[in-house]
């Protein structure tokens, strides 16, 4: 397993175009798969428009105690890019303004950007209905200075979302790197010791489920149910719900994908998973993605490809919610992870 | 065309075979849904099962597929083995409790 990110490595792999070229390579030529937009069409479906801007998306930093190896961030220790105070304050007050419902922190580790705390602290201040944070659950036991983060999220009523690949030590540790499971049950431990998942409290703990592999995440429903039964009988953690989330053909998961020789197979199988009924509710539809340096894009994927929001205004400081929203999604074939099977969002299945 | 018989690709085909005959096909593919579905036994217990039956059949197409399925369900490679250890022991147990008839016959025969 990697302990650099692609781009410490100089792989040509961190640099967005090189990616979006692979994603448009010849498997998608006239004979061979259709793409992402011809599909649409072959569906009679209209290109993709946002809606309602309900969850304004931060990415406040690439800095990651972990470097999983799907990871489409491309995050690490080695990653220094991170969201200025001045940013982070346009955000604030467009999410204000805009009455936006959920304001959704993640990174890397969000938790590792000097300012997280204070950050938090003021958004909770401003009555934002919603604060998640997708929280990597080792960074709570990484260093003594986050140990109390589980008080701090309850002091602000955070609603904490964290990926656990599996409730097995294997496939986390395979994915994640060794030692994240046994760190990362004893994080749970801690949340619930707080009240975070347990049933009574409003303090929501949900957990990430994404395929360790180059295959489709299943039956989110029933997933639940063996996670809860297994992490209850083997751990006595409690949680809410599980998100299924599609891995996407970008950053280390393409990496891997390319280097298992899986990219045209995986590929293949997205296309031949695609659900029309997925389209309207893909997370685009409602979302806005804003990047540390504060530019504006459909998904925190489109982020890493670099495909800014389509229109006039593409950064934070020109905020105006008019031009943005019925705005065109910008789309390529990684598109294709969000409408498999029963869809893909941030927040678990679509369909 | 190919020199072998089977294509992996062929796989993904399956749905094809409505072409030539579409009332049977649907009929079929009906069947297969509702076998698969959640009932008294749960899905993933089925998946196993038929990857057990695709070894003891040793069909490329269904191991492909419900390797495949067993992973999309988080079903793991210790659990694989043993259901495809169950097939092995059967098919095995089919041949040695047949030697009983072998035993019969050359018991009677000798002297």
């Amino acid at each position: 397993m990697a302990t650099k990110s692609l781009k410490a490595r100089q792989n040509e792999l961190s640099d967005a175009e090189k990616q979006l070229k692979i994603l448009s390579n010849s498997i998608f030529l006239s004979d061979g798969l259709p793409t992402f937009t011809s599909k649409l069409k072959q569906h009679n479906l209209p290109p993709i428009k946002s809606k309602e801007l309900e969850i304004l998306q931060m990415n406040i930093g690439y800095m990651c105690n972990q470097v999983c190896s799907h990871c489409h961030v491309d995050a690490g220790p080695d990653r220094k890019e991170k969201m200025s105070i001045e940013t982070m304050n346009q955000c604030l007050k467009v999410a204000h303004r805009h009455k936006i419902k959920t304001l959704d922190i993640t990174g890397g580790a969000p938790e590792m950007h000097p300012d997280f705390r204070w950050f938090v602290e003021k958004a909770s201040s401003l009555k934002i209905p919603e604060i998640i944070v997708r929280s990597n659950l080792t960074i709570i036991r990484a260093n003594k200075k986050y140990y109390d983060l589980p008080k701090f999220f309850r002091t602000h009523d955070l609603h904490i979302i964290s990926s656990l690949p599996f409730y097995k030590r294997g496939k986390t540790d395979r994915q994640r790197g060794d030692g994240v499971f046994n760190q990362s049950i004893e994080a749970l431990k801690e949340l619930n010791a707080v009240g975070y998942g347990i049933p009574g409290t409003d303090l929501l703990l949900d957990l990430v489920y994404n395929p360790v592999g180059a295959f489709l995440p299943r039956d989110q429903d029933e997933l639940e149910q063996e996670y809860k039964i297994a992490l209850r009988e083997d751990f006595g953690i409690e949680f809410n719900r599980l998100f299924c989330i599609t891995n996407l053909p970008i950053s280390r998961f393409l990496e891997f994908l390319i280097a298992s020789e899986n990219y045209e197979g995986y590929m293949t199988k997205l296309v031949n998973a695609f659900n029309p009924n997925a389209v309207s509710n893909v997370m685009c539809t409602n979302t806005l993605s804003v990047s540390y340096d504060g530019y504006l894009y459909d998904c925190d994927f489109n982020q890493m490809l670099e495909l800014k929001v389509s229109g006039r205004i593409k950064h934070i400081s020109d905020f105006d919610l008019a031009s943005l929203q019925n705005r065109s999604i910008c789309v390529s074939q990684h598109c294709y992870g969000c409408t498999a099977g029963s869809g893909s969002s941030c927040q678990g299945v679509i369909a | 065309m190919s020199k072998s018989y089977y294509q992996p690709e062929d796989l993904s085909k399956f749905g094809n075979i409505n072409e030539w005959s579409p009332e049977l096909g649907k009929k079929f593919f009906e069947y297969y849904e509702s076998v698969f579905q959640k009932g008294a036994l749960s899905a993933r217990e089925k998946s196993l099962i038929a990857l057990a039956v695709a070894h003891t059949i040793q069909c490329p197409y269904c191991i492909d597929a419900y390797t495949q399925d067993g992973l999309e369900r988080g079903i793991e490679k210790e659990e694989m083995m043993e259901a495809i250890h169950v097939a092995g022991a059967i098919r095995g147990g089919a041949s040695l409790a047949h030697t009983v008839q072998a035993m019969n016959i050359y018991n009677k025969l000798s002297m």
